[in-house]
């Protein structure tokens, strides 16, 4: 079955089965690889891409409900995005497989909330990182909101 | 240093092996080093060090990329050495040719030990070794990435040589060219001056000419004092290509008409393929190959989406194997029988401590369990078989010589029809080390039954956390006694394990009569090296017992353990230095709690001390762990400090939630939800302050897990009087008691 996918402002067309999991058509179908698989059932984040600005998780999404919708994955974020920097002046990665997916998430909440506390970074990023980068996470996101917001 | 490399070099003559020469290459040597690893315009000067036309210093690192930061602390330490200057210095990885086996790292730990015997191989080269041909020779044909070796053993007896050996060829070279003494240069942002006649010359137009010296194996090293690089927090190689999305893991290697492996292993360690419905799963759109093999059964398909759904359709059935009566319960029932034999072989580190014990005997029993590495990236390998014998991986690894004989072993190949792409490491923390290579066997094999095709074989997560090579299951029994003044007069530890004994399990503290003891157990689970290994449960054992000696004898822990290092001053110094950040002893709020820990591990002193609030429902809340560490000279101040917060973090989730349960032979859990890890929000502020020493360079990596457990049990009871002995803390009910009595539970 062909469908239409619109990611990172490019319509593409791939001939899938409805239910693919939309992660693994953005890697396999499309090559883009940035986005990463992490446990298939939707509960780490590795996966996390952004569908209408919202940060959801592609393991576990269907293929044919992001039909419409616009798509961003890391590589349509480029490479020196404010998150992307602040990334980069804290040295956050470490292995940096789940980055990826730290960095769509992180990058949606901030649009919605510019300047989150430490609390609402927690409740709306639950991403695993098993090399343990959330201080430098935390202090990377305290870094844009303080830009930001208020002084906290 | 030069003494004990010539006892060393003795030493392994006597063995009939050879580790000498590493940083010194003949130039044969050179020439396949150049072939492999050299564009036009680059030279190799000595191992692991390039120099091109345009001065860009190329830094040839014989290790893996995991995300420890080595590869710029590493060509930190070459670039010191060379006086290159830094914007002009890069790293790359060594291809997995014997010509970059990383030999120095043996070579290090083999300066530590004097017996040249497997034994002697530290446990996360020991599977290495062995699986190589049980000697040291072959050992060193390895490129491993373990043991917080990379800049501690490749570093320091490797990279600084070969480094220092290099800049005085170009000085040489310089000298050749103005007929004058070497004497009288200088070197300096990768140009070599001569001051006498004010004329300088760049690195890279001397490096043609400086290729044809002979390296020096007994190069002069610089002094600390002149340091510009070591010791400086500069920025990492590796992050910009990993916020990018743009760098290439193991999952994501490219080859064309990739085809996709999707693989279920029998649940059952030792079990059995028995059955599979194969024509539920071969009309599935996509499916190339259905491939039975003893003890799993594998899809390859077009789409790994359709491989993983015609695994589910093809309804596998598997036999329990000879495991499939063990159970958790059996497997703790055989370490009290090991540990009530009275024949465990005891190791006295001084005086004697079974006589010493008398009448009045403090004991404690502690537990840790299995735990799974459940790195972010699961274990997955590409490979192509073309016949009749060409075999092509793609695999992250934590030794990538070492995986491609294994591969070449696997398939039946001579080493030299094996190509092997090391690529980067979605995280490992010892899964990807030699003896934990299933996933590179299962990868190989179905390649060889796809011939043609290449297949990238990924385990889904399930099967990565039910087929990993685990931290042990280890129960340990303390015992102790007591001077009138508290302080202990005898200390014997008994502790499970099925290798000899682990010098991990010695104190440091001062008590005149010690001994360990290794009571021997098999365990039918497949275990292997996991972050910080022995110490990972070591350090609990006895952080956790000296808190309760400190208890009994009516001391502050902390002080107690000060009394006991009087004669270890930078033990003190770490201590204290964690005791002064904390604000140890500084009134708390009711229900909160603080614990302290010191462990040494991979040459590194590393205190931390956690504070906890405990509610008075049982809620566990983990405000802070403050961590003081000893590594001798931190080679950039802020990774060392990364892989510290890394190693608390990792050390957190284990002792929290971290449990392997076994039933029916197999692994209970599954996946994230039933092997929960710490995340942003239970994650607590860390902050990591550096006690900079004389002492040895110590590694990074792992020496910041083992005292995690123990401080934030020892918290625990500081806050709630329940003492907890057996891991994961959510195993246990935590309502709010004074600390009151002796043992609360």
């Amino acid at each position: 079955m062909t469908l239409r996918l619109q990611v990172n402002g490019q319509v593409h067309e791939v001939d899938v089965e409805p239910d693919a999991p939309l992660l693994w058509v953005i890697r396999d179908e499309l090559k883009l690889t940035g986005t990463k698989y992490g446990c298939g059932i939707g509960v780490c984040g590795a996966c996390t891409v952004q569908m209408n600005g919202q940060a959801v998780r592609s393991c576990t999404l269907p293929v044919a409900s992001a039909v419409d919708a616009d798509i961003l994955t890391i590589e349509g974020l480029g490479a020196s995005s404010e998150v992307q920097q602040a990334w980069i002046e804290h040295q956050v990665p470490q292995c940096g497989y789940c980055q990826s997916g730290m960095i769509m998430a992180v990058t949606a909440l901030l649009a919605a909330k510019p300047a989150p506390t430490d609390d609402e970074l927690a409740a709306a990023v639950t991403n695993i990182c098993r090399c343990g980068t959330y201080p430098r996470v935390r202090a990377a996101v305290r870094a844009i909101a303080s830009r930001k917001g208020p002084v906290r | 240093m030069m003494t004990r490399r010539a006892v060393l070099i003795s030493g392994v003559t006597a063995a009939g092996a050879l580790v000498v020469g590493y940083a010194l290459w003949p130039s044969g040597r050179l020439a396949r080093a150049s072939r492999l690893a050299a564009k036009p315009g680059e030279r190799f000067l000595s191992s692991w060090i390039k120099v091109a036309d345009d001065d860009l210093v190329t830094v040839v690192v014989p290790h893996c990329d995991m995300g420890t930061g080595t590869f710029t602390a590493l060509a930190q330490m070459a670039a010191e050495e060379l006086d290159a200057d830094w914007t002009k210095v890069q790293a790359q990885i060594a291809p997995p040719d014997p010509v970059f086996a990383n030999g120095a790292l043996v070579e290090g730990f083999l300066c530590e030990e004097a017996n040249l015997t497997l034994n002697s191989v530290p446990f996360f080269l020991r599977a290495a070794a062995a699986n190589a041909s049980r000697t040291i020779a072959d050992s060193i044909h390895l490129q491993t990435t373990g043991g917080s070796s990379a800049l501690r053993m490749t570093g320091v007896y490797g990279m600084r040589i070969a480094a220092a050996a290099a800049r005085e060829m170009l000085v040489k070279a310089a000298a050749a060219r103005l007929a004058a003494s070497p004497d009288g240069f200088r070197t300096e942002m990768s140009r070599v001056i001569h001051d006498g006649s004010g004329k300088s010359f760049g690195f890279g137009e001397l490096a043609a000419a400086a290729a044809r010296w002979t390296p020096s194996s007994n190069p002069r090293l610089k002094p600390k004092s002149a340091y510009r690089l070591i010791g400086r927090s500069l920025p990492r190689f590796d992050i910009p290509a990993k916020v990018s999305g743009a760098l290439e893991y193991g999952i994501d290697a490219s080859v064309p008409d990739l085809h996709y492996a999707a693989i279920k292993l029998a649940r059952a360690f030792g079990g059995r393929l028995r059955s599979v419905r194969e024509e539920a799963a071969t009309p599935l759109r996509g499916v190339r190959k259905i491939v039975r093999l003893d003890d799993a059964i594998v899809v390859v398909a077009d789409r790994f989406w359709r491989a993983r759904n015609a695994l589910e359709a093809l309804q596998p059935t598997f036999d329990a194997g000879v495991n499939g009566a063990v159970s958790s319960q059996t497997i703790h029932a055989s370490h009290r029988r090991a540990l009530e034999d009275a024949k465990i072989r005891r190791h006295r580190t001084s005086g004697d401590g079974a006589a010493a014990l008398g009448g009045a005997v403090i004991e404690r029993n502690y537990n840790v369990p299995y735990l799974a590495h459940a790195p972010m990236e699961p274990v997955n390998a590409t490979a192509l078989y073309t016949p009749p014998g060409a075999l092509e991986v793609w695999a992250g690894t934590q030794d990538a010589l070492g995986a491609r004989a294994f591969c070449a072993k696997t398939a039946g190949l001579p080493v030299g029809k094996v190509v092997f792409h090391p690529l980067p490491i979605g995280g490992a923390f010892g899964r990807r080390l030699p003896g934990q290579w299933n996933f590179l066997t299962y990868a190989v094999k179905t390649a060889i039954a796809v011939p043609n095709v290449p297949i990238k074989l990924l385990f889904t997560r399930e099967e990565d956390i039910q087929h990993d090579f685990y931290r042990p299951n280890v129960t340990s029994r303390f015992r102790a006694s007591l001077r009138p003044d508290g302080s202990p007069l005898a200390w014997v530890s008994d502790y499970t394990t099925g290798d000899d004994a682990d010098p991990e399990a010695q104190i440091f503290y001062d008590v005149p009569n010690q001994a360990y003891g290794a009571a021997k157990v098999a365990s039918p689970v497949p275990t292997g090296a996991w972050r910080s290994v022995a110490s990972s449960w070591h350090g609990f054992f006895i952080e956790s017992f000296v808190d309760e000696l400190a208890y009994e004898a009516h001391r502050d822990p902390l002080d107690y353990r000060r009394t006991l290092l009087q004669g270890k001053p930078r033990h003190l110094a770490v201590l204290e230095l964690a005791a002064e950040k904390s604000g140890w002893g500084a009134p708390l709020p009711e229900r909160y709690g603080r614990g302290v820990a010191i462990v040494e591990s991979f040459g590194t002193i590393v205190a931390h001390v956690t504070l906890v609030e405990v509610a008075d429902s049982g809620a566990l809340k983990v405000h802070r762990v403050t961590c003081a560490a000893d590594c001798g000279m931190a080679i950039n101040p802020d990774g060392f400090r990364a892989q510290i917060e890394g190693g608390v973090v990792f050390g957190l989730s284990a002792a929290l939630y971290g449990a392997i349960t076994i039933e029916h032979g197999a692994v209970v859990q599954r996946n994230f939800p039933d092997y929960p890890v710490v995340r942003l929000a239970d994650c607590p502020a860390i902050e990591v302050h550096l006690h900079q020493s004389e002492g040895p360079l110590g590694g990074a990596g792992e020496p910041g897990t083992p005292p995690v457990a123990p401080s934030l049990t020892n918290a625990i009871f500081a806050a709630t009087g329940i003492r907890i002995r057996e891991l994961p803390v959510a195993r246990h009910e935590l309502r709010r008691t004074p600390p009151a009595t002796a043992d609360s539970i």
